[in-house]
């Protein structure tokens, strides 16, 4: 057990070292002095030779490498070209509004969706099976922004219902800021069921095949007893992988619902700042949403022997 | 040879329809896509334009063909940068195998790392907003998912007798790799494509939707949602065809995908 833990930490280890090198190595590839596009328009030319000593310009390679990585260490992701605020406490306080949103609506698809799929592979070619699979594979077609632009119109514009746009935080006022992610929250609960549906179907089919499962249903035991304790715990370890992917592609994927619902989250700031040219914090957004994704992979990944204790095994 | 699937069918003619209309939009559209009227302007439906006109009074049916043309353009070379750069990366892996292959795909599975639209946004920052910097964007970001499916099968091919054959007869490598294994990788690539463009007309919807993509006065799917947006109140119109457009392209293309992996997979026969 230990052995798999320390394996699946040290696989990560490679990933975040490309990935941080991937970041730095973004700016220096646009044309341009690095020094004057981390200081935008206005800088002054003492301004941008200070910047140069600064990012260690005159360094080589992998010396500027290891400067931005020991700054980034202590926390110092530069400030952003646009305000002059700090990167770090900007991008982190967007990105917890994001996670609430993108967290809350993987639990609640998760909880409708794989109960669904299994059910639909249990009843494999029923009627209820094919509207289920029917169901899913349109859901899963309909793209969130357009989704989330219909429910704003039904739901806030036309019954008047739920507030249409904008934020407030759920610190500040705990109802009224439950309000205002409803509809952002269902858009991605009806889409990420969709995908949910169908793979959770298809790994239960799977499993359903074996002969375990025609063992168990000759010992007599209720179906109930064979699709849950048997067919389910063997069958989830595929869709749990799927849960923890679709978390880590929401995070990056997340600005075009923001912009929907005009939320400041972590995706609108990225846009944002690609139009404003504010490469330190597109650099700080790019850090965390790679990190938060290889993250959340890896505790999915540890989580894993829990549903099929095989894994660790192998 | 199993036929087709009804949602098989139904996922031919949706992309069927899709692929006319961008044929269609080449040469002719009922009214001028870019020709602003201001006196119809926001006009509802009708018999003249039948899916209505937008904010400048153009014609929105006009401007929908265009879209798909954009959608069908930067989908497939998205999808054909993919396939080609992936398949030669995967061939080359699977085939040479050691320390060749143990380097490719470190990097490759580093790429998969990221979320693809996060990659993609990221190298927008880079090329720049418009169409070719998306192609490139989605592109790059799309070829190691390809690269590792290619690898894949290219490994277990390898081992075949019929390759084995083609070396011992004298064939050098590279007649070998492209004549015997690539065909029989078709399989693979075609249902991973199908999907891919798919992704890639999503994505480049998404991105025009956020601005990031083909500039406005030029028509997209996207960008029309996002100038409609302001107007979806008084205009429903504006807010409903172009999102209706998206959503029955990438239905055609699960409803194919589907259909395509069932045939041509082997793992997933008998599941249905």
């Amino acid at each position: 057990m230990l052995r798999f833990i320390l394996n699946r930490l040290l696989m990560a280890l490679p990933t975040i070292a490309f990935v941080s090198v991937t970041v730095f190595a973004l700016i220096r590839f646009i044309p341009g002095d690095p020094a004057a596009l981390m200081l935008g328009d206005g800088a002054e030319p003492h301004q941008i030779a200070a910047m140069r000593t600064e990012l260690g310009l005159d360094q080589s390679m992998p010396q500027q490498f290891l400067i931005w990585a020991g700054n980034v260490l202590q926390g110092d992701f530069g400030r952003s070209i646009v305000n002059d605020e700090a990167v770090l406490p900007l991008v982190v306080s967007r990105f917890m509004v994001s996670a609430e949103i993108v967290v809350v609506a993987v639990l609640l698809a998760s909880l409708i969706a794989v109960p669904a799929g299994v059910i639909a592979a249990w009843r494999q070619n029923s009627l209820m099976d094919l509207a289920l699979v029917g169901t899913a594979t349109v859901l899963l077609s309909i793209p969130t922004f357009w989704l989330g632009l219909l429910l704003l119109l039904l739901f806030g514009l036309k019954l008047g219902w739920l507030p249409v746009l904008g934020y407030v935080s759920l610190a500040d006022n705990v109802i009224g800021g439950m309000l205002y992610l409803v509809l952002p929250i269902m858009t991605l609960v009806i889409h990420e069921a969709g995908v949910l549906i169908r793979m959770a179907r298809a790994s239960t089919l799977e499993v359903l095949r074996l002969d375990y499962i025609t063992h168990a249903r000759a010992k007599g035991l209720s179906e109930g007893a064979v699709l849950w304790r048997h067919a389910f715990k063997n069958a989830f370890g595929p869709t749990w992988t799927m849960i923890g992917l679709i978390l880590g592609n929401l995070l990056g994927g997340i600005a075009v619902i923001e912009t929907v619902f005009t939320i400041p989250g972590l995706g609108r700031l990225m846009v944002d700042s690609i139009f404003a040219r504010d490469y330190p914090v597109i650099q700080g957004c790019l850090l965390l949403v790679s990190l938060s994704y290889v993250l959340v992979n890896l505790v999915v990944d540890l989580l894993y022997p829990l549903f099929d204790p095989r894994v660790v095994a192998e | 040879m199993k036929k087709f699937t009804f949602n098989g069918l139904i996922g031919g003619i949706l992309i069927a329809i899709l692929l006319a209309t961008a044929a269609i939009g080449l040469f002719w559209t009922p009214f001028d896509p870019m020709k602003l009227s201001f006196t119809a302007r926001l006009a509802a439906p009708s018999a003249e334009h039948l899916l209505g006109t937008d904010e400048f009074g153009r014609d929105v049916l006009s401007r929908l063909m265009i879209g798909a043309r954009a959608s069908v353009w930067i989908g497939a070379l998205t999808v054909g940068f993919a396939t080609v750069c992936g398949t030669l990366i995967g061939l080359v892996s699977g085939y040479a195998r050691g320390w060749t292959d143990g380097l490719i795909m470190a990097v490759n599975n580093a790429l998969l790392a990221f979320p693809g639209i996060l990659l993609a946004l990221g190298l927008l920052a880079v090329f720049g907003a418009n169409q070719y910097g998306i192609i490139f964007a989605l592109g790059i970001a799309y070829t190691p998912s390809m690269a590792r499916v290619v690898r894949g099968a290219v490994l277990s091919l390898r081992e075949r007798e019929f390759i084995e054959a083609s070396r011992v007869m004298g064939n050098d490598e590279l007649y070998t790799m492209f004549r015997h294994i690539l065909p029989n990788c078709l399989a693979p690539i075609t249902v991973l494509a199908t999907s891919m463009f798919g992704w890639a007309i999503l994505s480049e919807s998404a991105l025009s939707f956020l601005g990031l993509g083909v500039p406005p006065p030029a028509p997209t799917w996207g960008n029309m949602l996002a100038a409609g947006r302001p107007f979806i109140q008084q205009a429903v119109w504006l807010g409903l065809f172009p999102g209706l457009c998206i959503a029955l392209t990438l239905l055609g293309i699960n409803l194919l995908g589907d259909a395509l992996r069932d045939r041509l997979d082997p793992r997933m026969r008998g599941l249905k």
